[in-house]
């Protein structure tokens, strides 16, 4: 690893500051980010360490009824405490292995935005609204593509609020190896409709699969979804699996996510 | 460079670390506390779990500074007062849960975590919580009987006798 600076502010306003520094970058858990700087493929001059911000660690009710989570709350955290959204905790549960879970961050994990990672499912389909040090940014306005965000340089994420849906189901498709997802879906059912998110499979990251919301709205069972066919193209094509085989998870995913909910 | 104090295996430590030292590297090259092993450096293997405050964690991927103040357990630790093997590494003994040992530590602590959480678990539990545990020699049979008979289960009926 390249030589770097490491502080440990105890507020956000102290970690904002210091992240302000030329070629500063926010250090969660440090899951992915430490391999990555390992590779040198990431060389900031200065990691300003959140681990030790107490604001921005746990797992809340807020008055409008949202599981409110503090950005650098560790999966294992939100896994054992997030019990009033169980899909939720089921899918923080999930997320690579124990040792991982207790030191991955739910922001750290956003910020990353992964395509095959699991919690911009849960963001997307919930609905949740990412929190940061300067404003608030809807599920559906933050992620732009794979490791692609709407965040600006320097800011950080410092609360995640999901709303909490009536039903709800994280599939996951193990990718063994790396324990990520080869294919995720999470459905959410709501008073006022269903959302569906995937991850793992488009080359666009994560995404909202809108026919199979719009048919399960009007019908949640598998089998309003069994007759859906999404396309390969644009879906990740690996070692691991084409596009067609990806395109057919989700839609197998999506039903058995379903049928773990209702 | 910044000063960093800790607690390893009950004994209060500081030194001087740079801000890119990992806490395995600290451990193992500053400490000499040379049992926690470094198998991939990729937070794949589980080769250097240990305990912060009392979680397992992977030390290849934390760094030494964000210790600072913790309470961290390592293989050197587990051993009941008097030297000899603790319950859950007595019974990778006596139920042959290594070959080489090149795993073991992280295994052990690993074990350790989980039943402190579990004290009984399912022979999936353990399963589950070994998934980020890697063993190139034992085929994990034995792995998972050591644990729950550390836990006091029979284990008469798990396979590979
Ligand atoms: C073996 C293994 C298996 C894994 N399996 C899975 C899996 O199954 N599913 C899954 O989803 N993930 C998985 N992960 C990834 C894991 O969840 C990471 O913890 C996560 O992706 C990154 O979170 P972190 O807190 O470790 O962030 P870091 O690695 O510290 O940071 C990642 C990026 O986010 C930025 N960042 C960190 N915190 C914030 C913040 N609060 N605000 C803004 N930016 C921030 C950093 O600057 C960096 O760019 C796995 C990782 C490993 C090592
Ligand atoms: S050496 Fe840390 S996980 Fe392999
Ligand atoms: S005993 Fe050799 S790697 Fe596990």
């Amino acid at each position: 690893m390249y030589e770097f600076d490491l502080t440990r502010p105890t507020t956000i306003a102290d970690a904002v500051a210091a992240l302000n520094e030329e070629d500063a970058q926010a250090l969660g858990g440090g899951q992915t980010l430490i391999p990555t700087m390992k590779q040198r493929l990431a060389m900031p001059s200065k990691l300003v360490s959140l681990g030790a911000i107490p604001e921005m660690k746990g797992v809340c009710m807020s008055d409008a009824g949202e599981v409110c989570i503090g950005g650098a709350t560790p999966h294992a955290v939100v896994s054992a405490e997030a019990t009033a959204f169980p899909g939720l905790a089921d899918l923080a549960g999930q997320i690579g292995d124990p040792a991982v879970r207790n030191r991955g961050t739910i922001g750290g994990s956003l910020a990353n935005n992964d395509p095959s990672a699991c919690y911009p499912a849960a963001a997307l389909a919930a609905g949740a609204t990412i929190v940061t040090n300067s404003r608030e940014i809807a599920a559906d306005d933050f992620f732009e593509g794979m490791f692609e965000t709407s965040l600006e340089e320097g800011e950080i994420i410092t609360e995640v609020r999901f709303p909490v849906p009536e039903v709800s189901h994280y599939e996951k498709f193990l990718q063994p190896a790396s324990r990520f997802a080869l294919v995720g879906v999470m459905v959410a059912k709501f008073a006022d409709g269903v959302r569906v998110a995937v991850t793992g499979a488009s080359e666009n990251g994560v995404f909202r699969w809108k026919e199979a919301e719009q048919a399960l709205s009007a019908n949640f069972s598998a089998d309003a979804v069994s007759d859906l066919a999404l396309s390969g193209d644009e879906m990740i094509s690996d070692l691991h699996g084409s596009g067609e085989y990806r395109a057919h998870l989700v839609n197998v995913m999506t039903g058995r996510a379903v049928k773990a909910a209702s | 460079m910044a000063q960093v104090s800790m607690t390893v295996n009950g004994k209060t430590v500081s030194a001087d670390v740079e801000g890119r030292t990992l806490l395995s590297e600290f451990l193992r090259s500053d400490l000499h506390l040379t049992g926690t092993h470094v198998g991939c450096d990729t937070s794949q293997c589980g080769a250097c779990v240990v305990h912060v405050n009392g979680d397992a964690v992977k030390a290849c991927t934390m760094f030494a500074a964000e210790a600072d103040g913790a309470d961290v357990g390592t293989i050197e630790g587990q051993a009941n007062e008097d030297g000899t093997l603790n319950n859950i590494q007595q019974a990778f003994q006596d139920h042959h849960g290594l070959q080489c040992g090149f795993c073991t530590p992280g295994m052990v602590m690993s074990a350790a975590a989980l039943l402190k959480d579990n004290p009984k678990p399912s022979e999936h539990d353990v399963r589950a919580y070994l998934e980020g545990n890697i063993c190139r020699c034992t085929g994990y049979h034995n792995i998972v009987k050591a644990i729950m008979a550390a836990s006091g289960q029979d284990v008469s009926s798990i396979a590979a006798e």
